[in-house]
């Protein structure tokens, strides 16, 4: 079963942890994701690999406290199992040809954008991070990032790290200053991710997303996670869930992310009573 | 002498106001005594032509002898020789155009209630008897499924039967295709789909969930695990859209998911994790057995009107007549002759959809008559939400993950219809993954198939 073999708190709301997978650890590459169900009754989730390691046959997610399944998901410990864990799903993120690129992160979205970005360090591309944040406080990876990149720039929506502002104006800058990127790739909230694609456009600067909607299976099954590109109708889970960016329609792919909102509030707020947490 | 009734014996159902509000089995099934009677009418032909429209091949009169004799057991075990889901079959196979299709009961009057009597007879079985299923003396060699749905656990079965080491893969997280994912919990409980399964695992039979054959693994890696043939079994899962404006609205589902949000993930119960939309007006779109069982759960999770919306007649629909029947019996509305044209929203939220009326020109090449739209004809219906309900096409993950396996130009597997062999050796395949989207039945048959060409390849290997 799938065992927990590390967990550690990445700030107050996001946890890291390390989970025996051998099967998907053999298989797994930067960009794809996972389904877990923590008990047996429980909903199906989607997260992002955040890493593995092939010898040890761990896979290693990050997650943020967002909802009834990842409270729940917080309650595991160390030694105790998920129920189920099912991929590597969803196709690999490419990084053949790229010698200079922005990576562009936003919140808990880091922890995806990171393994790819190790990747392409690896590969030998010059690579240039950009993080941010709300607040300092909840920044995380910031070392491993600076581990792997040429240059590093961690922003905070409120300034507290001393670096005030949006990533994109941090992107622009860079740009501007006659930094020549190959591509961009960006993981985030939507609402930064179509920001991101904006900015890039204007320079016309190949940007890919990575895009993490509603699904069910993840097989392409359902079709829930479907999204529009280029004015075509694709499955994040398996034509994806990378896209470029400049094709994606995000205002749709924002309407059907909220599509059990209310759901969603009244089942985490229940489970706060249950689990007696104040929230 | 046999009994002559013209008609068969009805079986009992909840009543249908009562059964629009709960999830529980529509159809209550024969007692012992309706049993019998209904056994009298078989007339035990010579040429026993009910056996040749069985896919499986069920040698049906000498079950329903049995039954007339009140050996239940006796007959439950003759079914069992050729069906290893006989209390899967009873309940969803499209006997009226099968077995009974071929009754000689049904020249004049109806046919035997053969479905009837297999469901019948699997359920005493399951009530009564003291199972002691042991795996066959093992041969030492190892076969690998792929796909846990109807196909997959007929080939798993019969070659456990024969001494096989078989490892089934579901990419899911629980086992039985579309029996648990699709068809709803009133018309198969999943209690019989999981002692059907747990079965198959007293009989040796492996089940490892979680795996996504393509993704995990391969075919090849497979192979180099010892495994020395594989069946492919993993059907027809992909949902079609009719790409018509405004089908990426909050409130479109396909019927796959809509049906695995209700089937597997129970978003039916109070306490579910998994959420559903729960809305008054609902439209699904198609004239299918899933547009009635989508229909049908809409109706049950508390919706007032819900639409069949079909682009042809009630004669070409490809529903069984009993599903239309039981559906119309629960209220829901059938709106033949019309076809979406696009789903109209506000805030991002679906409000209604546009249809429009239709009227049958000359046959097309399916030999149904073609369906032509009559112009001006559009109004709007109001719903909150469209299950779009017009077909699946076969998961492509495989196809793309291996080398040497040919498909056609919709997706299927190209495999010889009497084995079930693919382009490649060793690899087998059947079911929705070869035929497109068809019945459980013939999924069975095309493992049972594949069955006995694998355990010939392997034994022929030396």
């Amino acid at each position: 079963m799938y065992k927990i073999v590390e967990k550690e708190p990445l700030n107050s709301t996001v946890t890291r942890m390390v989970i025996e997978a051998p099967f998907i650890a053999k298989k797994a590459e930067p960009g794809q994701f996972i389904i877990l169900r923590v008990n047996a009754d429980g909903e199906r989730i989607p997260l992002t690999i955040a890493d593995f390691d092939r010898d040890k046959g761990t896979v290693t997610i990050i997650y943020q406290i967002v909802g009834k399944t990842t409270m729940l998901l917080d309650q595991l410990k160390v030694g105790e199992s998920l129920h189920d864990f099912v991929g590597p799903l969803g196709t690999a993120s490419e990084t053949d040809n790229i010698k200079k690129i922005a990576v562009v992160g936003g919140g808990v979205g880091c922890a995806i954008a990171f393994p790819i970005a190790k990747k392409l360090h690896e590969k030998g591309a010059e690579v240039h991070t950009i993080v941010g944040f709300r607040n300092t406080d909840l920044i995380i990876l910031e070392d491993d990032f600076k581990k792997i990149s040429d240059k590093c720039i961690v922003m905070t929506d409120d300034g507290s790290n001393g670096h005030k502002g949006l990533v994109t104006d941090a992107l622009k800058e860079l740009i501007e200053s006659g930094e020549k990127y190959d591509e961009v790739i960006t993981i985030g909230p939507l609402i930064m991710m179509k920001f991101v694609c904006l900015t890039t456009k204007q320079y016309g600067i190949k940007t890919v997303v990575s895009m993490n909607p509603i699904m069910i299976d993840g097989t392409g099954m359902c079709g829930g996670c479907r999204l529009t590109v280029g004015g075509e109708t694709k499955f994040a889970c398996v034509d994806g869930p990378d896209f470029d960016g400049h094709l994606v329609d995000f205002d749709e792919a924002m309407a059907r992310g909220t599509t059990y909102k209310e759901f969603e509030t009244r089942e985490r707020e229940e489970e706060c009573h249950l689990l007696g947490g104040a929230n | 002498m046999p009994n002559m009734s013209l008609t068969k014996l009805p079986m009992p159902a909840q009543d249908p106001i009562e059964r629009s509000h709960n999830f529980k089995e529509v159809t209550l099934g024969y007692t012992e005594e309706m049993a019998v009677e209904e056994a009298g009418r078989c007339l035990h032909c010579k040429n026993k032509p009910c056996i040749s429209g069985c896919p499986v091949m069920v040698n049906i009169p000498d079950f329903i002898a049995k039954v007339s004799e009140r050996d239940f057991i006796g007959a439950y075990e003759i079914i069992h020789q050729t069906s290893s889901l006989p209390a899967v079959c009873g309940r969803v196979c499209p006997q009226e155009s099968q077995c009974e299709a071929k009754c000689v009961r049904g020249i004049k009057g109806e046919a035997v209630a053969i479905g009837r009597l297999e469901r019948f007879v699997a359920d005493y079985y399951m009530a009564h008897a003291k199972e002691d299923i042991k795996p066959a003396p093992s041969n030492g060699r190892k076969v690998a499924v792929i796909g846990a749905g109807p196909s997959g656990l007929t080939c798993a079965g019969d070659l456990a039967k024969k001494g096989y080491k078989v490892t089934v893969f579901e990419a899911l997280h629980l086992a039985g295709g579309v029996l648990v994912y699709g068809i709803p919990e009133f018309r198969l409980p999943k209690a019989i789909v999981q002692k059907e399964i747990d079965n198959l695992k007293n009989m040796g039979v492996d089940v490892e969930t979680n795996m996504v054959i393509g993704k995990v693994l391969s075919i090849d890696e497979l192979f180099e695990m010892g495994y020395e043939a594989m069946f492919v079994g993993s059907g027809a899962g992909l949902p079609n859209f009719m790409n018509i404006p405004g089908e990426n609205l909050k409130g479109v589902y396909s019927a796959n998911e809509f049906l695995t949000r209700t089937n597997l993930m129970k978003a039916y119960t109070e306490n579910s994790d998994t959420p559903i939309m729960k809305c008054n007006n609902v439209a699904v779109v198609g004239g299918g057995n899933v547009a009635m069982d989508a229909a049908r759960c809409a109706k049950r999770l508390g919706a007032e009107n819900v639409y069949i919306v079909y682009r042809r007649s009630e004669k070409e629909m490809p529903a069984r007549l009993e599903e239309v029947e039981h559906a119309k019996e629960e209220g829901i509305i059938f709106k033949n002759l019309n076809n979406p044209t696009r789903i109209v929203g506000e805030n991002g939220w679906v409000t209604g959809m546009e249809c429009v009326k239709m009227e049958l020109g000359e046959p097309d090449e399916s030999g149904r008559r073609r369906p032509v739209s009559v112009e001006g004809s559009e109004y709007i219906l109001d719903v909150e939400a469209v299950i779009m309900s017009i077909g699946t096409s076969p998961n492509p993950l495989i196809k793309n993950t291996t080398k040497g396996l040919e498909t056609n130009r919709r997706g299927c597997f190209v495999a010889d219809e009497e084995t079930g062999l693919t382009s490649r050796e060793g690899v087998y395949a059947g079911g929705d993954a070869v035929t497109g989207a068809a019945t459980v039945i013939l999924a069975m048959g095309a493992g049972k198939k594949a069955a006995q060409a694998i355990d010939e390849y392997i034994q022929s290997k030396n």
